[in-house]
């Protein structure tokens, strides 16, 4: 293992996470509810929708998000790599497994974890062993 | 005024993403390349979420309702089995495939990447999939379906 000190970014990993770990607490304080991304998108799908106006309004949110830091801080880097064909397969990867494993990198990762559960941690665990495997895969040995 | 406090999280949350690089499929296959050049920067960003987090659902566990007055609904599934190994590892792949989970994925959207959005709609079709799956198993077996955490509760 070699550290890419040139991408590395400290501070403003820090101070993201803090601000991914204050939008839990409001939510966890005014909503009582974990942001948990894919079970708020997988709740949008279910036949009934009683909640929907709150979950639409979470997206909306998030959406919103890239347009307000455009103003204040200019284009942000984003760089997708992954050709359609995988994008594809990916996106289904990820929205079976996740509604699957009841949850993501937001809900097993950020609130579970923060909630000291067993249980999330046993689901990041496996996320994350995957994703490092499958980079592994696709970088290393496929490539 | 429940919605508009869940946009307000949506909205930080986003903010968030941007703030610690998470959006950038880029960046977050620099983090899960363990064997190549890694970028360590994401395992600070979950540093940064819980050491906030972790104050924050002390707080809301003390609670019994939310500031609002509404119920406090926060997940109680404690079952650790397959479908959660399972679930999480295809989840994984899909991960490392892309660079992208369901927040920055969604997110992305607003930046106006045409690659995120094959990426969005894949994910839906895949959720919808799995609706239609349960929905299956839940007509042919439809004694088991109580378990907690079978798609009623989320994380």
């Amino acid at each position: 293992m070699s550290i890419d000190w040139t991408a590395f970014t400290p501070w403003s990993a820090l101070a993201g996470g803090a601000i991914i770990g204050l939008a839990a607490t409001l939510f966890a304080l005014f909503n009582g509810r974990v942001t948990g991304i894919s079970g708020i998108v997988g709740g949008l799908l279910r036949p009934s929708l009683p909640d929907a106006a709150w979950r639409a309004a979470f997206l909306a949110g998030l959406i919103v998000a890239p347009i307000v830091y455009r103003l204040v801080a200019g284009a942000p880097n984003l760089t997708i790599d992954a050709n359609y064909p995988t994008l594809v397969v990916a996106g289904l990867l990820v929205g079976i497994g996740t509604r699957y494993g009841s949850g993501c990198t937001s809900g097993h990762g950020v609130c579970g974890l923060s909630r000291l559960s067993p249980r999330s941690l046993v689901a990041t665990l496996a996320f994350m062993s995957a994703g490092f495997a499958t980079v592994f895969a696709t970088r290393h040995i496929l490539a | 005024m429940y919605a508009f406090f869940a946009f307000v999280a949506g909205l930080v949350f986003g903010i968030g993403l941007l703030v610690s690089g998470m959006i950038n499929p880029a960046k977050v296959l620099g983090f899960l390349d363990l064997a190549g050049r890694w970028d360590p920067s994401l395992a600070l960003v979950m540093v940064g979420a819980i050491a906030i987090g972790v104050v924050g659902f002390v707080i809301a566990g003390r609670r019994a309702t939310t500031v609002l007055g509404t119920p406090m609904l926060l997940p109680t599934a404690r079952t650790i089995d397959r479908r959660l190994i399972v679930g999480g590892a295809v989840f994984g792949i899909g991960w490392g495939l892309a660079g992208f989970c369901p927040g920055p994925a969604v997110a992305a959207l607003g930046a106006g990447h045409l690659k995120a959005l094959v990426f969005v709609a894949a994910m839906v079709a895949g959720m919808l999939a799995f609706e239609w799956i349960e929905g299956l198993r839940a007509r042919s077996t439809s004694t088991d379906r109580l378990e907690p955490g079978a798609g009623g509760t989320s994380e």
